[in-house]
């Protein structure tokens, strides 16, 4: 782990999520840190996903987590926190859009490209094992680089639906889009990704070539 | 047979289980038959574990600094008018 960074915990089964909740919003700050602890790392990377900015990312994250303290009372319980308030910063992330482009609405779609982005560029097969072949320090250098070529609203959705785990239909409520349109973006995102990542992970001797 | 385009365009529900047993069984005729495909569906497998198993993300020590002594002051504010 990088130094002078805070590492977050899982998203899995916060089996304490309801109380933790309860006791905030009866005013307990503590528990309501524990909440902050448990996601902020998740919303910080989801805000700088979408606004690409860092001091977005700052204002987006503190503003989603006033926002969260101030509606506790809304929050039913009948979803995940994680997924309740990444609700509440993809909205507070698209307002910073918004204010940077302020002339109309834009949405996360807008910059969506429907022609060339399902090309498939190399077919060669992989390394059975080809996290072996990187160290841990490169492996997230290499994922991390190929993430943050896709476009934002490809990056947002592969990020909550493979690597935060939230189901397509949750992913779909956070991003305000229908079911059909997260499965095509995640398509496109998984395959671009795959793209990419076969420059490093393909079987040594096998040559890439044109496909489709 | 599955044309490979339209295998693809199925791929994501078929990586996530999510196909009827009838449309899974014509997918995996088609990649048992077309080795491009085999390939593009097992490395599209394999990149989703890889990030499956990425670190867990961090956030810079004073973005949460600053973020903790904001909500700290927040919830003294609402505090003080409550």
């Amino acid at each position: 782990m990088a130094t002078g960074a805070v590492p977050t915990a899982p998203v899995e089964a916060p089996s304490d999520e309801l109380d933790l909740v309860a006791r905030a919003k009866k005013g307990d700050g503590a528990a309501f840190s524990v909440l902050i602890n448990r996601y902020e790392g998740k919303i910080f990377r989801l805000a700088m996903n979408i606004t690409q900015n860092r001091e977005d990312s700052e204002d987006v994250l503190q503003e989603a987590f006033f926002k969260a303290y101030e509606h506790l009372d809304q929050f039913q319980g009948n979803s995940k926190f994680y997924t309740w308030i990444v609700r509440i910063a993809v909205n507070q992330a698209l307002m910073k859009l918004r204010k940077r482009k302020s002339d109309r609405t834009i949405s996360l779609d807008e910059q969506i490209d429907t022609g060339e982005d399902m090309v498939i560029r190399e077919v060669a097969a992989w390394d059975p094992d080809p996290e072996e072949r990187y160290s841990r320090e490169e492996m997230n250098k290499i994922l991390t680089e190929a993430i943050d070529g896709l476009l934002p609203i490809y990056r947002t959705v592969f990020t909550l639906r493979d690597v935060d785990g939230l189901s397509t239909e949750e992913t779909a409520d956070a991003l305000d889009l229908t079911v059909p349109a997260v499965k095509s973006r995640l398509l496109r995102a998984r395959l671009q990704l795959r793209d990419k990542l076969t420059r490093f992970f393909k079987r040594k001797g096998d040559d890439a070539f044109a496909y489709m | 047979m599955l044309t490979c385009k339209e295998f693809l365009s199925e791929l994501t529900d078929y990586l996530d289980e999510k196909t009827s047993s009838e449309l899974q069984a014509k997918l995996q005729r088609h990649i048992t038959e077309c080795p491009n495909c085999w390939v593009i569906c097992d490395t599209t497998k394999k990149t989703i574990q890889v990030y499956k198993g990425m670190e867990s993300c961090t956030i810079p020590e004073d973005v949460h600094e600053r973020l903790m002594a904001a909500v700290e002051r927040r919830i003294a504010a609402a505090k003080e008018r409550a």
